[in-house]
């Protein structure tokens, strides 16, 4: 297929693009990939996630990463955004800055990309319950620099379901919190063509201790429902669904993995096409971010941790991933040092460039058992999607909603995390360094500390702009916004951004919807 | 000895502060239960007086909380204090990720035991046990 280049083994042996049987990669239902050539064409992204400490911190650590050969960024913000508080909260102290990068007003946005090209970079965002927040202060950055909204490139993660049924970073209540998902989701793709505006993730549902077949399952039923609500919502399924994409965890079990990342891409092609009447080609393939199991690092010898990072990875890139994030070896301790992180880097640019991989498409396709596997992954994910219909009466986003509620999808992933647990816990699975082959490796290894001044520095950052900001300007924008949230019809994207631009922190938005949204609260399930 | 000497131990089990990793206390939540204790889940996002009026209530022997955020230092010892000033002789147990070099201000704040990641269903049911049988002491 391709013309340009011929692809030859280490040892001289030229070979061609793709073996095996129809429908080939490229064709429906791209069971086999999406692309004809695939990673011949284009390699997968590597997209490394990072952020602490305060803007200008993970600002440095973005421009390195670009230095050595990154193509796209990933930001990591702290708890306090996360979960839509400011800095000064009362809850965010000794979290500020810690566990990713803390943001509060368009400022702190601005410093965390500064002499970075919006028009160039494809940047991806981590962020759910206020995800349309950071998506106003990324536009308003752009625009300040002079790049139009319509050039922007990226990935806003956007997916609040599986907040509420794994990673609990949830600030509304599920239905108004799925009101902003697709009010983003219109906005984008009216005005943002280039921008995916949810990253439907599995990823962190593994990570709560799912099986890989509920991960796909849950997942995708995710997809379906955010797919329901922008149609209840008056918008077509081809102007929108082109632009979701996924986001899966790559474990340790290798062929596992495999037929589960062949198998998403084959119930979401039919799914989308004969269920909710997607006709675009587009809209039919599954697009996907992989990271590896950043649950399957280990404390103890954390060097080790990095062949289980290139193995996982491995899996990712022959499951056909769109872009790949490798965790990097002292995970389990802190978060990533620049060491730590470019030998992550280095894993994914050894997979792509020296093992030859990249040169057939769906190289495993056709084997028996990747094939059956592949199908028994599908097979229990449409148990389940049956099992959500049923809840739902035939709706699968209130089937998701009702899961919610009575507490099914957290006790089926903390059933499935301690049935691990035991078997590990009595031997019947072997964990390296864990449970088996436990000497050695006791040196301390170097760990990424955060400067404990950054709380302080922050918190004055955000005074100043208190003080120095127009706060009758600040009150009307809120207000016009909390108004407008009463009026499921409107769409709050151009509220947000107007208050983003006249420095709203992101508390007070948040707060703002809050007074109409109201607050979640999960009920206590074991 | 009081008359709960036979009575199985009753535990209150939660997460303080924004972080939402929960997957270690569910886990350790099944191992208690599975291990004859009454468990008293609170979850997430709890506040210090949310879990001692917990315990307060539900008349708890033990008290186990989860951080995977590094507010261990911050956190734990004003729980232990809190109990204290309630007049609540109450062990208080850490799991989670706590560096080694932090164990010993983490006893000398008054913590009965910590867990870290690869304790068994027995680490975590005698660290309870052993808690519970000492405290006061």
């Amino acid at each position: 297929m391709d013309e340009k280049k011929e692809f030859r083994t280490m040892s001289g042996v030229p070979v061609g693009s793709v073996y095996g049987d129809e429908p080939l990669p490229g064709e429906f239902p791209y069971t086999r990939g999406i692309h004809s050539g695939m990673y011949r064409d284009r390699l997968w992204t590597m997209r490394m996630f990072a952020g602490f400490g305060t803007a200008e911190d993970t600002n440095a650590r973005f421009k390195d990463l670009l230095r050595a050969g990154g193509t796209g960024l990933s930001t990591a913000f702290d708890m306090p955004t996360l979960m839509g508080r400011d800095s000064d909260d009362e809850w965010s102290i000794g979290e500020v800055g810690r566990a990713g990068v803390a943001i509060d007003t368009l400022d702190d946005m601005v410093d965390l990309f500064a002499d970075i090209d919006l028009g160039q970079v494809s940047t991806s965002m981590t962020i759910n319950g206020p995800a349309a927040i950071l998506l106003a202060m990324y536009v308003a950055v752009a625009e300040q620099d002079g790049v139009e909204r319509s050039k922007l490139n990226g990935t806003l993660q956007n997916d609040i379901l599986k907040e509420y049924q794994a990673q609990k970073e949830y600030i509304f209540p599920p239905r108004p919190s799925v009101r902003l998902v697709s009010d983003v989701v219109s906005f984008t793709t009216q005005e943002m063509p280039r921008w995916n505006p949810i990253s439907i993730s599995g990823y962190h549902i593994r990570e709560a201790g799912s099986t890989a077949a509920q991960e796909l399952a849950f997942t995708l039923a995710n997809g379906f429902a955010y797919v329901e609500a922008a149609q209840a919502a008056g918008l077509n399924v081809d102007d929108f669904a082109p632009r979701l994409s996924f986001f899966f965890n790559s474990h340790s079990d290798f062929f596992e993995e495999i037929g589960k990342f062949r198998a998403a891409r084959r119930i979401w092609a039919r799914w989308i096409r004969d269920r909710y009447g997607a006709k675009d080609e587009r809209s039919h393939k599954l697009r996907f971010h992989t990271q590896t199991a950043g649950v399957s690092l280990t404390a103890q010898q954390p060097e080790i941790n990095i062949a289980r990072v290139a193995i996982q990875a491995l899996a990712g890139v022959i499951g056909g991933t769109q872009s790949l994030h490798t965790d990097s070896y002292d995970e389990a301790l802190a978060l990533p040092t620049e060491d730590a992180a470019r030998i992550a880097l280095r894993t994914q640019q050894i997979v792509a460039h020296e093992t030859g991989i990249t040169s057939v498409a769906d190289p495993l396709g056709g084997s028996d058992y990747v094939e059956w596997m592949t199908d028994e992954m599908e097979r229990q994910a449409e148990e389940i999607f049956e099992h959500l219909e049923e809840l739902g009466d035939g709706s699968i986003l209130e089937g998701v909603y009702v899961g919610i509620e009575n507490g099914w999808f957290v006790g089926e992933i903390a059933d499935a995390a301690y049935r691990f647990e035991r078997e590990v816990n009595s031997g019947d699975r072997l964990i390296v360094g864990v449970n088996s082959f436990t000497e050695g490796g006791d040196e301390n290894i170097n760990l990424l500390s955060i400067d404990p001044d950054t709380e302080d520095i922050q918190l004055k950052r955000l005074a100043e702009i208190k003080q120095s900001r127009d706060s009758d300007l600040v009150e009307k924008a809120l207000n016009r916004l909390s108004t407008q949230a009463l009026d499921p019809e409107i769409n709050l994207m151009p509220a947000i951004i107007e208050a983003v631009k006249v420095r709203s922190t992101e508390g007070e938005i948040v707060q703002a919807l809050e007074s109409v949204f109201g607050t979640y609260v999960e009920k206590a399930f074991v | 000895m009081n008359e709960k000497e036979n009575a199985p131990i009753r535990i209150v089990l939660a997460k303080l502060g924004l972080d939402g990793h929960d997957r270690g206390l569910k886990v350790v939540a099944r191992m208690l239960r599975d291990a004859g204790m009454e468990v008293v889940y609170l979850g997430l996002r709890q506040t210090t007086e949310m879990v001692v009026s917990a315990v307060e209530q539900e008349d708890a022997d033990a008290v186990g909380i989860s951080m995977h955020n590094a507010g261990h230092l911050t956190l734990a010892p004003r729980i232990v204090k809190a109990l204290d000033d309630a007049g609540l002789n109450v062990p208080v147990i850490v799991g989670g990720i706590v560096p080694e070099g932090d164990l010993d201000a983490m006893t000398e704040s008054g913590v009965a035991g910590v867990l870290g990641p690869g304790a068994s269903a027995e680490d975590v049911a005698k660290c309870v046990r052993e808690a519970v049988a000492t405290r006061g002491e």
